[in-house]
């Protein structure tokens, strides 16, 4: 994309975050719209884009009552949302439409209205790695992780610490699910989910969503919030089996994604002022610091450990929680970009004082895909 | 409750057939001689059609793994090994390793294993095995 040349002008969540028995899917979708369209002081009529994962473009729209010139269905995972806004930016400058409206909604704790998690057996990964027990994220994206400890020289207590420094921050925002604060022994005590991984290193289970109006540069001054600019956008995917991965060390999507986001912004990770990993698992910071070239090979451990990622660091990191904290509905990227979008907007529960890039960075799948979006407050 | 089972597809059903045989079949590009899996009927590498069959060694070693404590319904109640073997001829694969403790202290990465199969019916499923059993 044309860096600079889109920006945010709504971002909001759902009214509730957690526990929502009372709304389905789609009422998460169209409640967080709502309060997106409200932000941007605009109605459904005023979109003419939209874009969403898990439920479709389709559904979206016609429950909003909107009739969009441009739709994207784009669903590889948590890190859809990422794709979105780097498709939509595309398409407002190619003129398909003027005003996008994205989408998240999952009732991950309730499961009201919600599909099942499930492949085919006679799909790749139906044939060559459900026969073997594996369940859901908790022991498939874990599997990478004892070989990656062991070529970094990464322990138990370094994965611990990921949880450790979130819940920081999380007991700094009012909406955050988990808020008392954890030692590296009370994560390394909780129940054994897989080994390695302990209860307290894997994500939430719970329900929300979330909703981003973007346009472009020009039209975005016109809106009430202060523009939030897109500089930076990137993607890819590598493979829908997390044992397939070329290397189980770092990620290719996340390489791929990052440094196509970082050119096209013109910065390095030295210009970064607050970053937001996707945390399904306490390992992705680690990976991400690593694979995004904040951290040399090695160092990601360290780094974290040294708080430099803490409340009071040079590089805050997943200041609203995170996964391991905040919220995780499924596909959490969505509340990556809404604290990005808060943190540029200096409204955020956790703010860093002056912050003026954030990079939101997610993941799709096990490994399976990722999406940038680097944000800058200034014109 | 039945083992989950996979559902050969035309590209699978070698492999799945070499299972039943006691034979762990992998595929190679005639072209450029990389070997390679999952099944498909085109070299990931450099794209050709002209693909073989071929019987790997069986030969493998421990590249990574978890143990689940709290398996699937149609795994028992046991906690379990999800593990991905690094084969002899290069490709991994994911599978589940028997005939040893299901600890840290007894799956040691990089530990040699063997494949070994058990039928279930109309499948066969290739497990590993330390290789001294």
């Amino acid at each position: 994309m044309k860096p600079g040349s889109i920006a945010v002008v709504g971002a909001a969540e759902t009214t509730k975050l957690g526990k929502i028995p009372d709304m389905s899917v789609i009422g998460l979708h169209a409640d967080a719209a709502l309060n997106a369209m409200a932000d941007a002081g605009l109605k459904p009529s005023d979109i003419d884009g939209v874009a969403t994962a898990g439920a479709s473009p389709v559904e979206t729209a016609h429950y909003l009552g909107i009739t969009p010139t441009w739709v994207d269905g784009t669903s590889v995972g948590g890190c859809s949302f990422m794709l979105h806004v780097r498709h939509a930016a595309a398409a407002i400058n190619e003129g398909l439409c003027k005003t996008v409206l994205i989408t998240h909604g999952e009732s991950g704790r309730s499961r009201v209205g919600a599909g099942g998690f499930g492949r085919s057996p006679s799909s790749l990964m139906g044939q060559f790695e459900m026969p073997y027990g594996v369940t859901s994220p908790p022991t498939m994206f874990t599997v990478p992780v004892l070989r990656y400890l062991k070529a970094r020289g990464y322990t138990e207590e370094d994965l611990a610490m990921v949880s450790v420094i979130q819940r920081e921050w999380a007991a700094k925002n009012p909406r955050a699910s988990f808020k008392d604060p954890i030692t590296v022994d009370d994560v390394l005590n909780s129940p054994m989910i897989a080994w390695p991984f302990r209860m307290l290193m894997c994500c939430l289970v719970t329900d929300g969503g979330g909703a981003l109006i973007l346009t472009s540069r020009e039209r975005a001054k016109d809106f009430p919030k202060k523009p939030v600019y897109i500089i930076g956008t990137g993607e890819s995917v590598e493979t829908p089996m997390v044992s397939q991965m070329v290397d189980f060390t770092t990620s290719k999507a996340f390489r791929v994604s990052g440094k196509k986001a970082f050119d096209e912004a013109g910065i390095t990770p030295k210009d970064v002022d607050h970053l937001m990993i996707y945390d399904a698992f306490a390992h992705l910071p680690l990976y991400g610091l690593e694979d995004l070239g904040f951290c040399a090979p090695g160092e990601a451990g360290a780094f974290i450990r040294e708080r430099n990622t803490a409340p009071g660091g040079k590089l805050p990191l997943n200041t609203n929680g995170g996964g391991l904290s905040y919220m995780h509905s499924g596909m959490y990227g969505m509340y990556a970009l809404q604290e990005s979008v808060r943190q540029m907007r200096g409204i955020a529960p956790a703010q860093a004082q002056g912050a003026k890039i954030a990079v939101s960075h997610g993941v799709g799948g096990m490994f399976a895909a990722s999406g940038t979006i680097i944000f800058t407050n200034q014109d | 409750m039945d083992r989950t089972l996979p559902q050969p597809t035309p590209e699978t059903q070698h492999f799945w057939d070499g299972c039943a045989a006691g034979e762990l079949r992998l595929q190679r590009c005639v072209d450029c001689r990389e070997a390679y899996f999952p099944p498909r009927p085109l070299c990931p590498k450099c794209g050709s059609r002209a693909v073989e069959v071929f019987p790997a060694s069986g030969k493998a070693s421990l590249y990574s793994y978890v143990i689940n404590h709290r398996p699937r319904p149609d795994m028992g109640t046991a906690p379990h090994s999800i593990a991905v073997v690094a084969l002899e001829e290069g490709p991994r694969m994911m599978t589940n390793i028997v005939d040893c403790p299901q600890t840290p202290e007894a799956l040691q990465l990089d530990m040699p294993l063997k494949v070994t199969f058990q039928n279930f019916g109309a499948i066969t499923l290739p497990f590993f095995k330390p290789a001294e059993a």
